[in-house]
């Protein structure tokens, strides 16, 4: 990030150009639609934030320099250049604003996958040097420490002490020829250990052979959020190399859900190859070990409960029905929101929105979105999979003062669990 | 270009000419520029296929998404409203189509004319209602600029001018129908270099997005 220029900034909106984000800007109406879509227009009532408008320097460089019509406008002078001003202007629409939820890809009548733009357009304002303070330390901690929490592996080898000792159950690290290697996310190992002892649990009734890294555990990618490649494909890349060096034959993707989107469909891109192992969500995997019945599990939550989906993971990570199918087993009170699955309201802290402090205030006003869905419900217990909506969620409800208990899919699943009589 | 009648065989003969080829080669320009771009190979394993998805978004989307639909229920019933009541008059109208079997020598049967009259009629209507949406609702406004309000105009002149020539509202005949063709042909000259490029771009959008999400396994 540094060294960051305009120019730097105009030659990546250019490397991101391509059909369909050309197909996209011929194709916007202005109709409006998206911003009904969109929490940060639902919530704010400021139609600044409507999606499209999050995109418009990235509009300009399309208009100006790929379409005919709009270099000779440009010669005449009749177009409005990207500038610093207008860059600096629109930092905090398309990072403070924007979670990559991809609600908006949804409805956009001409079919504008607007959420892909603005990922791709990130690239632009970030090698021009205007991204959020709070997203380039954790970038930054990614890259020096490797994590953005700043979470190093002594912190994980305590975790996992911790684990052994209250499950007397061994935690594999760097074993070779494991079948899966297990990442996590440093907000797992900081707030909710709970989820590495449910794999450990899990993982042990269904005979599954796994392992961690010492090296690469980390699955967040801070560099998806801020969206620089460069920083993106150096993490993807720590990843890729332990795996492959374990010999694993699958990377179990944790919890949490842009980690997911990273290592599971932007990796490969940004290594430029396919991976010698899969990529499996852990919510993917334990949904198989229930088919094949391998996990056991006994009695029910009582609760009326109900799941968020992530954004991530459901909407644009396709995993839709696995959540349902192992909620099924082990819940008796079960409803679903009323937009659900890929049309479900992201929480507002995804897309580093929870990495940029800046953005605090018009995360816990957008997060109204869903307590109105909550409140809808009347609901006693949250379930949800991603570690950074659960983080997000139990400040929103603290905030507006609702008590309810918000609580991780995977562990649930643990909870119920057979125990071995051995 | 003295009289009435000049006026007419002008734009029915060069005019036209002028306004098809600007359309035509303008039109091919547009989508070259952008299927020129393509997009690199996506080399993430699939969960999904992108063809079939991809065609499915091409329909599926021109249905709204329950939950926006509530929210701008304006936005989209008028939408629908225009655009049918566009091609209905443009398309099922007896002299349009003899007008294409001339040129083209495609025939298919037209409606009775004083049906496509009240379709115009409330084309029109609809047509004014939304300009006043464009101003006054918000977000549209905040989004609109110059353009909106130009490619709104040339898509009502064909509109107006027309419903004015079938009610011979304008003395003599041929200046109001001359004047309706005229704004036909400013609607094609317009349309390579703007925003009505839609109708055609709408189809590679909906495709990419369709085909994006199903690679992921998710019907958009
Ligand atoms: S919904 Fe689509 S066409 Fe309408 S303003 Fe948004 S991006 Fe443009
Ligand atoms: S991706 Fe989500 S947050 Fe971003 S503009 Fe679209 S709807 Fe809004």
């Amino acid at each position: 990030m540094s060294g960051a220029t305009l120019e730097r900034g105009m030659n990546a909106f250019r490397e991101q150009m391509n059909a369909p984000i050309a197909s996209f800007f011929s194709s916007c109406v202005n109709c409006g639609m998206c911003a009904e879509a969109c929490l940060f227009y639902t919530e704010t009532d400021d139609p600044k934030y409507t999606p499209i408008n999050k995109l418009e320097p990235f509009r300009r460089v399309w208009e100006q320099e790929y379409t005919i019509w709009g270099k000779v406008k440009s010669m005449l002078g009749l177009t409005k250049p990207v500038t610093d001003e207008l860059l600096a202007e629109w930092e905090e629409l398309i990072y403070d604003g924007c979670t990559l939820c991809g609600r908006c890809s949804m409805v956009c009548p001409v079919g504008n996958d607007i959420s892909y733009m603005i990922r791709r357009a990130r690239e632009g304002f970030v090698a021009a040097g205007y991204a959020p303070e709070g997203i380039k330390g954790a970038s930054r901690r990614a890259i020096t420490i490797g994590s953005p929490m700043g979470v190093k592996y002594p912190a994980l080898a305590a975790q996992i002490k911790h684990v052994e000792a209250d499950t007397g159950l061994t935690i594999p690290v760097d074993v070779e020829g494991a079948d899966y290697m297990a990442l996590l996310s440093s907000m797992e190992i900081m707030n909710f250990p709970e989820y590495l002892e449910a794999l450990a649990r899990i993982f042990k009734q269904a005979g599954v052979s796994w392992t961690i890294s010492s090296k690469a555990f980390e699955a967040t990618n801070s560099g998806i959020q801020i969206g620089s490649s460069d920083i993106a494909r150096e993490l993807v890349s720590r990843v890729v190399s332990e795996a492959e060096k374990l010999k694993v034959k699958y990377v179990i993707s944790p919890e949490c859900g842009h980690a997911y989107t990273a290592i599971r469909w932007e990796g490969p891109n940004l290594i430029g190859r396919p991976y010698n192992f899969k990529v499996v969500h852990i919510l993917e995997l334990l949904d198989e070990l229930r088919a094949t019945g391998r996990i056991k599990t006994e009695g029910t939550e009582d609760d009326r409960l109900t799941f968020h989906d992530p954004c991530q993971i459901v909407r644009k990570g396709g995993v839709l029905e696995q959540p349902r199918n192992l909620l099924e087993m082990v819940t008796s009170d079960y409803v679903d929101m009323t937009d659900s699955r890929e049309m479900n309201w992201c929480c507002g802290g995804g897309g580093g929105v929870s990495a940029n402090e800046r953005a605090e205030e018009l995360r816990i006003k957008v997060f109204k979105r869903k307590k109105s869905q909550l409140d809808e419900l009347n609901v006693d217990t949250l379930v949800t999979a991603c570690a950074n909506c659960r983080l997000i969620i139990e400040e929103g409800l603290e905030e507006y003062r609702m008590e309810m208990p918000v609580v991780g899919l995977t562990e649930m699943i643990a909870e119920h669990l057979v125990e071995d009589k051995e | 270009m003295s009289t009435p009648t000049d006026f007419l065989l002008w734009v029915r003969g060069p005019g036209f000419d002028i306004a098809l080829v600007i359309f035509i080669i303008g039109v091919i320009i547009r989508l070259l520029e952008v299927l020129v771009l393509g997009r690199k190979p996506d080399q993430a394993e699939p969960r999904g296929g992108e063809l079939g998805p991809g065609l499915r978004t091409v329909v599926t989307r021109t249905l709204p998404e329950t939950g926006s639909f509530k929210r701008a229920p304006f936005t989209v019933i008028g939408g629908y409203i225009w655009h049918i009541g566009f091609f209905i008059s443009l398309f099922l109208f007896v002299p349009h189509i003899e007008l294409i079997n001339a040129t083209l020598g495609l025939i298919w049967p037209g409606i009775p004319s004083n049906l496509v009259d009240a379709v115009a009629a409330v084309t029109i209507v609809t047509l004014i209602a939304m300009l006043f949406s464009r101003l006054s609702h918000p977000v549209k406004r905040y989004l609109s600029g110059p353009e909106d309000y130009l490619t709104w105009l040339v898509t009502f002149l064909p509109m107006l001018t027309g419903y004015l020539a079938y009610h011979r509202m304008i003395d003599p005949y041929p200046l109001v129908l001359g004047l309706h063709i005229l704004s036909v042909e400013l609607l094609m000259v317009v349309f390579p270099f703007t925003k009505l490029m839609h109708a055609f771009t709408f189809i590679i959008a909906r495709w990419y997005n369709g085909a994006m999400a199903g690679r992921r396994g998710v019907q958009s």
